[in-house]
């Protein structure tokens, strides 16, 4: 494992390019992006003011920058540095501003959800949405990028909106029964959006992409309900994590539960590899507790996991034998965690100077080199999983991995170590 | 006093009884008897006791006291101690005979009393113990009574306590609701609050947005603007189309195709899916249900057989499935005309495996049952065994390890300020230690193997030279045969059958073929040997008296071209001999050379020796 140089960075922005060719950070008011192989700076973009949001578009060719204090967003363009755009909302101000998926059409939200403007890089065309929901996840878009599902809020009740992206025509428009709808989730084939609902209530819609309401769950009432919600990468699972500390997996057929995870305390079976996180021995950093992992199953691995009570420990569930596959217990709270996008591997961070990789081979923790601290707060990996990004509070530096057969061995002298 | 016990054991006659206890009153001193008598003291007796001490009968009164006696006596029913008189003025006289018979009888009397009285007082004191066992029994029971019913008090006590927390309890446990009922209802209506004013804020927040949104959007904003230097192409390098009215009903359309067009395949794509598994599940069926076929068919004759006949009837029913899946392959027909079809057949075979499994079961659990009681014998005998040699490695496996322990802790002790790598370090050289030893044990183990072989190789050589040493004694033989044979025919030969027969039967004839072919191989031994050593054997040659006779012999043999062809085919033999001197190459460095320059020199000097014989000769 190496690690590149440390670079600087503000307010966490560090993302690599769709194609995974380019990373673009700011500093402060200033864009800057590099080729991922050399790490050599190819362009750099002065904006208006400090940053606070950037995206790439789906194309890899343009750059957003958003700079919500002063209502404002610039984009860049790769292929012709001179080129420049500039979005003033004026008055009305932004709260947050997105690509749509074709790279050619940005949306932004003004202040207090007044609206959701769409603004055309192609035409001098404008459109205007009205009553977006301010809610945590209120636009979603279907992995293909025709769809966009939007929840809307009229007269006290919530709508959902479905939009062709291609010419933002409204296709469906259906109120949902929901008391304050919270999130909206459109399934990786794009034919079945997720709608939850508030925090006070445990409800899940599930809706057709012709707006029919396909299935409602509720696994109880007159409790705190749906903390978060993630689809299977097959579509055929949802996952729903609740206040009541479980995870419940619904099925694409009959849209029931399939199991439920709890987060037990104490965990008895011994196939289970509790690994902990040990402050004796420094060098090892992560100690193997328990038996030897067992074999792991090929094929999608948990696209679940979660953090909830215990904020410092990763559990994973394998959902192909639809049991708790491994936990992950750090010292520190977990800060964020991430898949290796190619293969089962789990990328961790504490905010601590360590780097915690996690597969069914084993687990292992890295020191982030350089002088002082170099705290992770957050992580990214590289569309091909040979790299990440690690990014502290003003620094960042670039992780490349080995391939897999080295990292088995090192993982596996590891656990022969413990 | 001894005797006296002994004799009055209660097993002895009543007259005995008396007799002794008469002699006993002569024998005694007043004195004793007097304690005797007050030790049985009976009323009857005391009287007399009384009379005997206090006079009752004086010289003086002696008619009173029998007449006294007599009428005393006579109350009580005995007959009249006087005669019976013959007249009335006849004095009466005393008749001692009555006397007698009626002291005896009232001896008799008084033992009877004295028995009973015993009996009855041992009576007594069994009826005074029993009496003393009952009162305590009856104390016992009265005490346990008590307790018992104190205990049932505080019995009851407690169920009464228990019945009021109960109650109480009850009471709790309906208030408890109450409050859930209440607090429900209170959650219930402040959620109706809740939504309600929430309702109203949100209203009130909608009104506040749509202000804002009027005075915001509506001034027409200068500031809202997008300010790019050239409009870019599409990513899909379509241009972009203006809407018009006409287009917008026809796009609108055009999307929900779309979107239907999505949706259909998703279904699709689903139901191909299902589709798949659907026909992957039938498979298995049919698989199954082939399997249990075939598993039930051939038991079908035995069961019937002996098997009640509702098995037999539902075979055949097999059967009839079975034929029926041959006759029509029915797994391709839609679900719904099958499924009943199926499920029942799957349903009877099913079943019928089931009592067939649980049959098995049953029949193995009997055999188990009978089995049981002979295996367990000898299984506990097996057992004790088992265990005993289990403890036997247990504790050698302890001794083990406390001995490994205790060269732990040595090491320990010795290296203790050392770290752990340096007594990881000496676990390996340890280790190694003890690999290498383990090596050296294989070594010495195949060092042994090898000797073992050699030992086996040269024995084997011995045994050749054995053989081949037999084999030239026939050869030899058969040699003789010849030369008789010869003889027959030359009368040179005549005479040197003279000089063999001289040797016939000595070992040495052996020795002759041995050599014989030396001198042929003497260029190259010459080659070989070194001339000090050549020098030395042509001197030492001439002691050994064998070599000079027996080159005299072959000197002999050389003069018959014959005999020379017969030498040559023993030298084919030769090389094995060869080898088998190679074994033991040392000895054969410092033998062969002599051997063959000894014979060498010895055929010279044969030759001579044969002059001189051929000339004795004649």
């Amino acid at each position: 494992m190496n690690f590149s140089e440390v670079f600087k960075l503000s307010s966490l922005l560090c993302k690599f390019s769709p194609d995974g060719k380019y990373l673009a950070s700011c500093v402060q008011y200033r864009l800057v992006v590099r080729d991922v192989n050399t790490l050599q700076i190819l362009q750099l973009y002065t904006c208006l003011d400090q940053i606070q949001h950037i995206e790439w578009s789906a194309d890899s060719l343009f750059i957003l920058c958003a700079m919500y204090k002063r209502g404002l967003v610039q984009v860049w363009s790769l292929e012709q540095p001179e080129w420049h755009c500039k979005i003033d909302e004026g008055s009305a101000g932004l709260v947050a501003s997105c690509w749509s998926p074709d790279g050619r059409h940005i949306l932004n939200t003004t202040e207090f959800h007044l609206r959701i403007t769409v603004w055309s890089l192609c035409t001098k065309s404008v459109s205007y949405i009205k009553y977006p929901k301010a809610c945590l996840q209120g636009i979603t878009f279907t992995r293909d990028g025709r769809y966009m599902a939007l929840a809307e809020r009229r007269d006290c009740k919530d709508y959902v909106s479905i939009f062709v992206c291609s010419d933002w025509q409204l296709l469906r428009h259906f109120d949902t029964d929901t008391q304050d709808l919270t999130g909206i989730e459109w399934a990786p084939n794009g034919c079945v959006l997720a709608v939850w609902d508030t925090c006070l209530e445990y409800k899940i819609l599930l809706y057709s992409l012709d707006g029919r309401l396909l299935s409602t769950y509720s696994a109880y009432e007159w409790s705190l309900g749906i903390k978060s919600v993630a689809w299977s990468p097959s579509s055929q699972f949802l996952a729903v994590g609740s206040y009541d500390g479980k995870v419940r997996i619904l099925n694409h057929v009959t849209w029931k539960m399939i199991t439920e995870f709890g987060h037990p305390a104490a965990i008895n079976d011994p196939k289970i590899v509790v690994y902990k996180e040990a402050e004796k021995s420094p060098q090892l950093g992560l100690g193997c507790l328990s038996f030897p992992p067992p074999r792991a199953g090929a094929g999608p691995l948990p696209s679940s996991e979660s953090k909830y009570n215990i904020p410092n420990a990763v559990w994973v569930w394998d959902i192909q034998k639809l049991r708790l596959f491994a936990v992950l217990e750090q010292l520190s709270p977990v800060r964020a965690f991430q898949w290796d996008p190619q293969q089962p591997r789990l990328a961790i961070c504490t905010g601590g100077s360590r780097l915690y990789l996690w597969s069914p081979a084993g687990c292992m923790s890295v020191q982030v080199p350089g002088e002082g601290d170099f705290a992770v707060l957050s992580l990214c990996w590289h569309l091909s999983g040979d790299s990440m990004a690690l990014l502290s509070k003003d620094h960042f530096c670039l992780c490349f991995l080995e391939t897999e057969a080295v990292v088995g061995t090192a993982c596996r002298q590891l656990g022969g170590h413990t | 006093m001894g005797d006296w016990m002994t004799v009055t054991d209660p097993g002895l006659s009543s007259e005995s009884k008396t007799i002794s206890q008469y002699t006993s009153e002569t024998k005694m001193s007043p004195s004793s008897l007097y304690s005797q008598q007050v030790l049985c003291s009976s009323i009857p007796l005391s009287k007399n006791v009384h009379s005997f001490f206090s006079a009752f009968c004086t010289e003086d009164n002696i008619e009173q006291s029998i007449s006294y006696l007599d009428q005393e006596l006579t109350t009580f029913g005995f007959p009249s101690l006087y005669e019976e008189s013959k007249g009335k003025e006849t004095k009466r006289e005393l008749n001692i005979v009555a006397v007698l018979n009626c002291m005896n009888e009232l001896l008799v009397l008084q033992r009877k009393n004295l028995l009973a009285q015993e009996n009855v007082e041992t009576q007594n004191l069994k009826l005074g113990s029993d009496m003393d066992h009952l009162q305590s029994c009856y104390s016992k029971l009265k005490e346990q009574l008590e307790t018992s019913r104190r205990e049932m008090i505080g019995l009851q006590e407690r169920d009464r306590q228990l019945q009021c927390k109960n109650r109480n309890l009850h009471q709790l446990l309906k208030n408890e609701k109450d409050e859930v009922q209440k607090l429900q209802n209170i959650i219930a209506s402040r959620a109706t609050q809740y939504n309600h004013d929430m309702k109203r804020k949100e209203r009130e927040y909608n009104k506040l947005k749509e202000r804002l949104h009027q005075l915001v959007m509506n001034k027409k904003d200068k500031k809202i603007a997008m300010d790019i230097l050239n409009y870019v192409g599409r990513a899909d390098g379509k241009r972009g189309s203006w809407r018009t009215g006409k287009t917008e009903a026809s796009f609108f359309l055009r999307n929900e195709d779309e979107m239907y067009k999505i949706l259909l395949n998703d279904y699709e794509y689903r139901q191909k899916q299902i589709l798949m598994e659907n026909a992957e599940l039938k498979k298995v069926l049919q698989q199954m249900k082939k399997e249990m076929i075939s598993l039930l068919s051939p038991q079908k004759k035995k069961p019937r057989e002996r098997v009640d006949d509702s098995t037999g009837t539902v075979i055949s029913d097999v059967e009839e499935d079975a034929g029926e899946l041959s006759r029509e392959s029915m797994w391709d027909l839609s679900c719904e005309t099958v499924r009943e079809q199926l499920t029942n057949s799957i349903r009877k075979q099913w079943r019928i495996l089931k009592s067939h499994v649980e049959k098995l079961d049953n029949q193995v659990s009997k055999v188990h049952l009978e089995g049981f009681n002979d295996e367990d014998v000898i299984s506990r005998q097996d057992h004790e065994q088992e265990t005993e040699k289990l403890e036997l490695e247990i504790q050698q496996c302890k001794e083990m390890i406390k001995t490994q322990q205790q060269l732990l802790q040595q090491q320990l002790a010795t290296a203790y300020d050392d770290d752990t790598t340096s007594l990881l370090r000496d676990c390996y050289l340890l280790e190694e230690k003890e690999r290498l030893k383990e090596e050296w044990s294989l070594f010495k183990e195949q060092k042994k193997n090898f000797e073992r072989e050699r030992r086996s190789f040269t024995e084997a050589a011995i045994r050749l030279g054995l053989e081949r040493k037999a084999f030239e004694e026939e050869r030899a033989s058969w040699l003789k045969q010849q030369f008789l044979n010869m003889t027959t025919f030359d009368h040179q030969n005549s005479e040197n059958v003279k000089l063999f027969s001289a040797f016939s039967g000595s070992s040495d004839w052996d020795n002759l073929i041995v050599h014989s072919r030396q001198p042929q191989k003497k260029p190259h031994s010459v080659s070989n040997g070194s001339p000090v050593c050549m020098s030395k054997l042509t001197k030492s040659l001439p002691a050994s008296p064998s070599t000079s006779d027996f080159c005299q012999t072959r000197s002999c043999i050389s003069e018959h071209s014959s005999i020379n062809v017969l030498n040559i085919t023993a030298e084919e033999i030769k090389p094995n001999q060869v080898g088998g001197e190679c074994t033991n190459q040392k000895w054969s460095v410092a033998s062969r050379p002599g051997s063959q320059e000894g014979c060498y020199s010895g055929c010279s000097l044969s030759y001579t020796n044969s002059h001189v014989e051929k000339d004795d000769l004649p």
